[in-house]
């Protein structure tokens, strides 16, 4: 059986929210593919997969681990989503230092009570930038849109599963 | 009548008009940006590049000769004008998601029209500066692609003579020419067509952002 594995990244779940939007065709599609590391499983590490879907850009250096190891793990690596192709709202930061946005968002922004930055060990060091995940690793297929609509993740899955390259129809292609 | 050929079909031309012109006037397609009709062409976003006579040339600034053969609709210029396309997107800041031009925005378009996936090359981030000084017009400069539009319309329609572009390279930045630099210190208006022909988000009317939901914008 063909194993999927999915990621959300710096993104915001929404395209893993779209790609359940497939509703009764999510059933269909589980009959045919076995999800491996994923939100919808909560497995947590990947193994040896078929697909990969990344969604969001690279924030941290979690993300890039993660990435990494879709990249060695995945034969096929989709970049999914507005975030993974151009770093989407998330690089929206990029204009501004790493200090300009830990002070904005936990020093100095409205309502914020004992003002500290977060310095725990566990939380993964930001990026000088956010950046999208063509960056790091190769992509083999790209499918944008903020998000994607569910039939836009049906054309990519139905060529993928019968080993074809994905064409996207003109009016799957939007970039919001 | 004089013709050239555009793909193969013969398309008649007046004295002085350009392969754009020419092509325009049979319905024929050749994407652009940076083209205004009744305006000086300069040729600067490359978007109309054909291929005449064997030789690439922007369609736009290219004048129309008896016996021309225009190529337009070819993979080579499919894949020119798509590497066009992502450059003009990395060296801006394009959020489509964000932005309030999305669905109705030239370059948008441009790049569904051929397809565009992904960007390919590593996006700038460039820092840019927003004038939000006028009270009913402002400018994201993050996604101005200095097609000069603006500027030409301000000057020959408008007679206002409020943009210009300013630097070279990456330094490159839309400019309003007064005193302050900022848009509230010019007689702009609203209604000018220097503010309906960008292309882009660069400058937009306040108080209308996604006046238009999602489908029934212009190219949805």
């Amino acid at each position: 059986m063909i194993r999927l594995a999915t990621c959300s990244l710096a993104g915001c779940f929404g395209c893993h929210m779209s790609f359940l939007d497939m509703d009764e065709r999510f059933l269909d599609l589980v009959e045919r593919v076995e999800f491996d590391r994923s939100p919808f499983t909560d497995i947590k590490s990947i193994g040896k997969c078929d697909i990969g879907l990344v969604e969001g850009g690279l924030c941290n250096e979690e993300n890039l681990a993660v990435l990494k190891k879709f990249r060695e793990n995945c034969v096929i690596l989709v970049a999914v989503g507005a975030c993974a192709i151009n770093g989407g709202i998330p690089a929206m930061r990029n204009h501004f230092s790493i200090d300009e946005c830990l002070a904005e968002a936990y020093l100095d922004g409205v309502g914020i009570e004992n003002p500290q930055i977060p310095s725990d060990p566990e939380l993964p060091v930001l990026l000088k930038k956010v950046c999208p995940v063509h960056e790091a690793v190769r992509i083999d297929y790209f499918l944008p849109g903020c998000p994607p609509s569910a039939g836009a993740f049906e054309v990519l899955l139905e060529a993928l599963l019968k080993g074809e390259t994905p064409e996207l129809p003109r009016n799957f292609i939007h970039y919001d | 009548m004089k013709a050239i050929s555009l793909d193969g079909i013969m398309a008649p031309f007046a004295e002085g008009h350009t392969v754009m012109d020419c092509a325009l006037a049979a319905n024929i397609p050749i994407p652009h940006l940076c083209y205004l009709p009744r305006c000086v062409p300069h040729g600067s976003c490359r978007l109309c590049t054909v291929k005449i006579d064997g030789r690439f040339a922007s369609a736009c600034t290219q004048p129309a000769m008896e016996g021309q053969h225009v190529e337009i609709d070819t993979e080579e210029l499919r894949q020119l004008r798509l590497s066009l396309l992502r450059m003009l997107f990395v060296e801006g800041n394009h959020y489509c998601p964000s932005c309030e031009k999305s669905g109705s925005c030239r370059l948008q378009k441009a790049a569904y029209d051929e397809g565009m996936l992904d960007l390919h090359y590593r996006p700038w981030y460039p820092k840019r500066e927003m004038d939000a000084s006028h009270p009913d017009i402002l400018i994201d400069r993050d996604r101005c692609i200095f097609c000069e539009l603006c500027v030409k319309a301000s000057r020959d329609v408008d007679g206002k003579n409020i943009f210009g572009i300013s630097g070279r390279g990456t330094d490159t930045r839309l400019v309003v020419n007064s005193k302050s630099g900022l848009l509230a210190d010019t007689d702009i208006s609203a209604q000018d067509r220097a503010v309906e022909v960008c292309p882009v988000g660069a400058i937009l009317v306040k108080g209308l952002g996604f006046e238009i939901p999602i489908g029934k914008r212009l190219y949805d």
